[in-house]
């Protein structure tokens, strides 16, 4: 009740502050007054009277301020006050503020940005209906949520914990709305994906399980909302016109809500299209292949009070069934669930933990900024001692004192606070609108939200009252008379002090930012330049899946013939070689195999899961592969031969045991088919650059067919021109084909986004790092020959040569930058094992990046002492001597 | 000016309830009448009355509404509330008790002890 009246009269007094104040003079005016009146009714004259009665009523000032004390408030009066003297303070000493608010701007900025990002990808939830009860299947063993479409059938129709399981695929269609064929991303939906999901339409309709009648009974189309605006320029009669999609008619019958762009958080599909008619998309139909796990994610809400150890539960026993029933196809279903947004566990552990890391790092660089700024602050509040002094010594409390100087504290850091985020709201926005991967609709939507300008707001606050603590103790040792007498010479002694803790741990973090970066950009720049098992200059890739011009997997090796010969024809093109895929691309196969002598051919019992590529007879020469031994596959490689393979190393070692022992052996196929090896080829990476050693296994592409085409042209010609000479001859061979051409070079780079991102924002916490740290060990440099001016004066009168003066001026902190940067070097050397499975090679014991780091901070430490130093040496004695 | 006393810390919000439980009164009519019912014996400092007000006013003791003097001048009327008069109630019982047990402990006499 008295809580809410003072802030009843705290806000009024706030809001109607000039009302209240022109109510108290009037108040005031009708006293005087009244009591002007009774002194006139006395026998005075009118001006007398109201002379004496202004006289008797007393300070008219004291009359307000007690007043205004008296209606509450006093609170605010105070901060204003102290922030109108910290202000004025500030505008004093701009250097100062400027370098305290750029610092804490940097800093609080790099939080802002990590917190974003990890905001975005891993906290906030998916923007669909009831997200908290979604829930994506993997599998319990390898965190795999790819599932085959009649297991995911089987999985739909028998569980009994999900509101629905809907499924989805990512593919590439060739979209044709009358203006000539281009590739868009679909995603290929199970019949019931929107209905699980709860996604209203935003146009027409979207699809229903009462759609699909079999293999292609469904061709209808949902556009994205986004792809409506860009391609259809938000036209409401697009809903049902007829489209080809790589040729086939299809319907348009909605536009799916502007929010919606499916469940993965960075993908941004153009249009859905019905699962049931993969055969048109994707130019094969996988429909009944219970073994062939090409269904990218299924996912489902659960019941009402259906827990997730309940609904696995239940999967399982599902799994289980299916294991017994399809002991050829199904090995091991023990399922998990996973959040969705980020494909299951797969992307999200690793993600986490990066994101974790670097919020780690960023937070240490706010310490590392509060740690600077605190020792700033320490060394104005000694400058201000005699201030201090004296108004302690006229009847200031030392918690008025403190007051203000907090209040100074976090006006910088609210400023800061404010400049840092509106940068970081600006690199944010960049970043949203980036796409990372050309090819791809890859966005990573990180706009900040309340959440993160809440936290900025928070870090502000807290490290304002951080590095506002820092001189608490030194203002409440103030001795005002002793100051005051003897002046403000008192020189802090020779023992280690706060500051020089603080300024050390500094350093050493600045040195963990910068041996870590190093190792990240040299790991980096390594992983270029190994072996992958192929060569990457002088190639070019061409890619396209020949689906999306009609063909099917047994017209395709027609075409494909066609295609290498056309482009072999190209003149200053030394080879050419096809495949269904090539390693580093985005699309993969992989297939179990068995040694000859097994005969059970269930999955527990295959040998290995190597991966699997159908090439070209040339494709070895064009990529730039090692033969070892044996033969490379040849034309006569056909369906009438029989089926033979050329395997790497990993391979032979892994299935005979040797590679000596492989060639002319056989392996079998989870089909049974048997595989003779007639060549071994050198061992290379496949997937990612830091994998472990894989088996693969290369089979002719005349006994395996495949849309999907690749082809690696091998030139030394300019890259630019070789590309339009492919583009015309591609386009001589079929005018509609899209096709995507890249260097090989380009396709790593691909690879490389999660370095590159791990060493970008390595460098970028390294680079802040090292800046706070220049202006930590400046200001403690100019600090301390500041007040060492007068004895460096009387050195330099007395005959001290440069070298001593310096070593008098300097030394300090220069001890203690080769103390925290040896400590950091070492705590770096530590972290960067952790920097290891994100960068390949990255290895801190590389003699260049010791000899990179130690540099580093030695440069730093020039950079910051330079200008004290050069102070230090102009001092003149005589006009010092006399100032004082 | 002569035979005055000095306040007591924290009499003087009592003394302007009891003088406003009277009749709504503006702040020089507050001051005129503590002195007219304290026989002039008090010395209140005319620029420490209106803090005292503003004070109860936050309170919730008093209400304020400008209207006309007798003096035919505008003024700031003061009134009790409801919650005014009951601490007006409260405040005078307790001073009543401090002061009858003051008084007795002062006028106390050895024989008595």
């Amino acid at each position: 009740m008295k809580l809410l009246a003072y802030f009843r009269s705290l806000a009024a007094r706030f809001l109607h502050r000039s009302q209240l104040d022109a109510e108290m003079q009037e108040e005031l005016r009708s006293h005087i007054q009244h009591r002007a009146d009774d002194l006139e009714r006395s026998g005075l004259t009118r001006a007398e009277a109201e002379r004496r009665a202004r006289i008797e009523f007393g300070g008219e000032a004291r009359f307000t301020e007690e007043t205004r004390e008296a209606l509450g408030g006093s609170f605010i009066e105070t901060l204003v006050q102290d922030l109108r003297f910290s202000l004025r303070l500030l505008r004093k000493s701009p250097g100062f503020a400027a370098v305290a608010v750029v610092t804490l701007a940097l800093a609080i900025g790099a939080n802002a940005v990590v917190f974003s990002v990890m905001n975005a990808l891993i906290l906030r939830p998916l923007d669909v209906p009831q997200s908290e009860s979604l829930w994506v299947l993997e599998s319990a063993k390898d965190k795999d949520a790819s599932q085959s479409y009649p297991d995911f059938i089987d999985l739909r129709d028998r569980n009994r914990s999900f509101d629905g399981l809907a499924a989805f695929n990512v593919s590439l269609a060739g979209l044709d709305a009358g203006e000539g064929r281009s590739p868009a991303w679909a995603l290929e939906v199970s019949g019931n994906y929107f209905d699980a999901l709860g996604i209203q339409p935003f146009q027409g309709r979207l699809f229903h399980p009462s759609d699909e009648h079999g293999p292609n009974s469904a061709p209808y189309i949902v556009l994205s909302y986004a792809y409506w605006h860009s391609h259809f320029q938000e036209d409401r009669g697009v809903v049902g016109r007829t489209v080809r999609v790589n040729k086939h008619p299809f319907t348009i019958v909605g536009v799916a809500p502007p929010a919606f762009h499916g469940t993965v958080l960075f993908f941004y599909p153009d249009l859905y299209v019905p699962m049931v008619n993969q055969e048109q998309i994707d130019g094969a139909n996988l429909l009944d292949a219970r073994g062939n796990r090409w269904v990218f994610e299924v996912e489902g809400h659960l019941k009402p009070g259906v827990t997730r150890e309940q609904a696995i539960a239940d999967l399982n026993s599902i799994g289980s069934y299916l294991e017994k029933t399809y002991p050829k196809d199904d090995g091991n279903m023990t399922f998990t669930l996973a959040r969705p947004g980020l494909h299951g566990d797969y992307l999200r552990g690793p993600m986490e933990g990066f994101l974790a890391g670097l919020m780690l790092l960023a937070g240490l660089i706010l310490l590392a900024a509060c740690a600077n700024l605190g020792s700033l602050f320490a060394a104005r509040a000694a400058d201000r001692s005699r201030e201090v002094a004296l108004r302690l010594a006229l009847g200031s409390s030392r918690l008025r004192i403190l007051r203000q100087l907090f209040t100074e504290a976090l006006l910088i850091s609210l400023v800061g606070g404010a400049v840092g985020l509106w940068g970081s709201a600006a690199l944010l926005r960049g970043l949203s609108a980036w796409q990372p991967l050309p090819k791809y609709p890859i966005h990573v939507p990180v706009n900040p939200d309340a959440n993160v300008y809440g936290l900025a707001l928070l870090l502000a606050m807290a490290s304002g009252f951080l590095f506002g603590a820092v001189p608490v103790r030194q203002i409440l040792r103030t001795d005002p008379y002793g100051i005051v007498k003897s002046g403000a010479t008192a020189t802090t002694g020779r023992r280690i002090s706060v500051r020089d803790l603080l300024l050390v741990a500094q350093i050493a973090i600045c040195a963990v930012l910068v041996t870590a970066s190093l190792v990240a950009v040299r790991g980096l720049a390594r992983s270029l330049h190994s072996n992958f098992g192929f060569e990457q200059r002088n190639a070019l890739l061409l890619d396209t899946n020949l689906s999306m011009a009609g063909y099917t997997s047994d017209t395709a090796p027609v075409v494909q013939k066609h295609l290498i010969e056309a482009l072999e024809a190209i003149p200053g093109v030394e080879s050419v070689g096809l495949a269904d895929a090539v390693p580093f691309a985005e699309s993969w196969a992989s297939s179990l195999v068995f040694t000859d002598k097994t005969a059970d051919l269930r999955p527990s019992n295959a040998a290995a899961d190597a991966f699997m590529y159908r090439i070209s007879p040339e494709f070895f020469r064009a990529a730039g592969t090692a033969l070892l031994s044996g033969r490379a596959l040849t034309w006569h490689d056909d369906t009438n031969a029989s089926r033979v393979a050329v395997i790497n190393c990993e391979f032979a070692r892994k299935i005979f045991g040797s590679v000596t022992s492989a060639l002319g052996g056989y392996y079998k196929l989870p089909d049974g088919i048997r595989i003779q090896v007639v060549g071994i080829v050198e061992d290379g990476k496949y997937w990612s650059l830091t994998e472990n050693q894989q088996p693969a296994m290369f089979f002719s592409i005349l006994q395996s067919p495949s849309s999907s085409t690749w082809l690696v042209v091998r030139s030394s010609r300019d890259p630019q021109q070789l590309a339009a000479a492919i583009r015309s001859a591609v386009r001589d061979l079929d005018r509609g084909l899209p096709i995507n051409i890249q260097t090989r070079y380009e396709v790593l780079d691909g690879k490389l986004f999660a370095a590159r991102m791990a060493t970008v924002s390595l460098g970028v916490l390294g680079a802040m790092g090292a800046m706070l740290s220049v202006t930590g060990i400046f200001g403690l440099a100019a600090y301390s020959v500041s007040r060492r001016l007068r004895e460096l004066g009387i050195r330099m009168a007395l005959g001290a040569q440069r070298k001593e003066l310096l070593q008098a001026a300097l030394g300090r902190p220069f001890r203690l930058l080769a103390f925290g940067s040896a400590a950091g070097l070492l705590l770096g050397i530590l972290a960067s094992r952790v920097l290891a499975s994100i960068v390949y090679q990255a290895t801190p014991r590389d003699p260049l990046v010791l000899a990179g780091a130690v540099f580093a901070m030695a440069l730093l430490g020039l950079v910051a002492t330079w200008i004290p130093a050069q102070r230090a040496l102009s001092v003149n004695p005589l006009i010092l001597l006399r100032e004082e | 000016m002569t035979g005055q006393a000095q306040l007591l810390p924290g009499t003087l919000d009592l003394l302007i309830l009891r003088a406003v439980s009277l009749g709504p009164l503006h702040g020089y009519g507050i001051l005129l009448r503590i002195g007219q019912i304290s026989g002039n014996k008090l010395l209140i400092e005319q620029g420490a009355l209106y803090p005292g007000l503003f004070r109860l006013v936050r309170q919730g003791l008093l209400k304020t509404s400008w209207g006309t003097s007798e003096n035919n001048r505008r003024a700031k009327f003061y009134e009790l509330t409801a919650a005014g008069r009951k601490r007006l109630r409260e405040e005078t019982d307790s001073w009543n008790r401090l002061a009858a047990a003051i008084g007795a402990a002062l006028g106390a006499q050895p024989e008595e002890v």
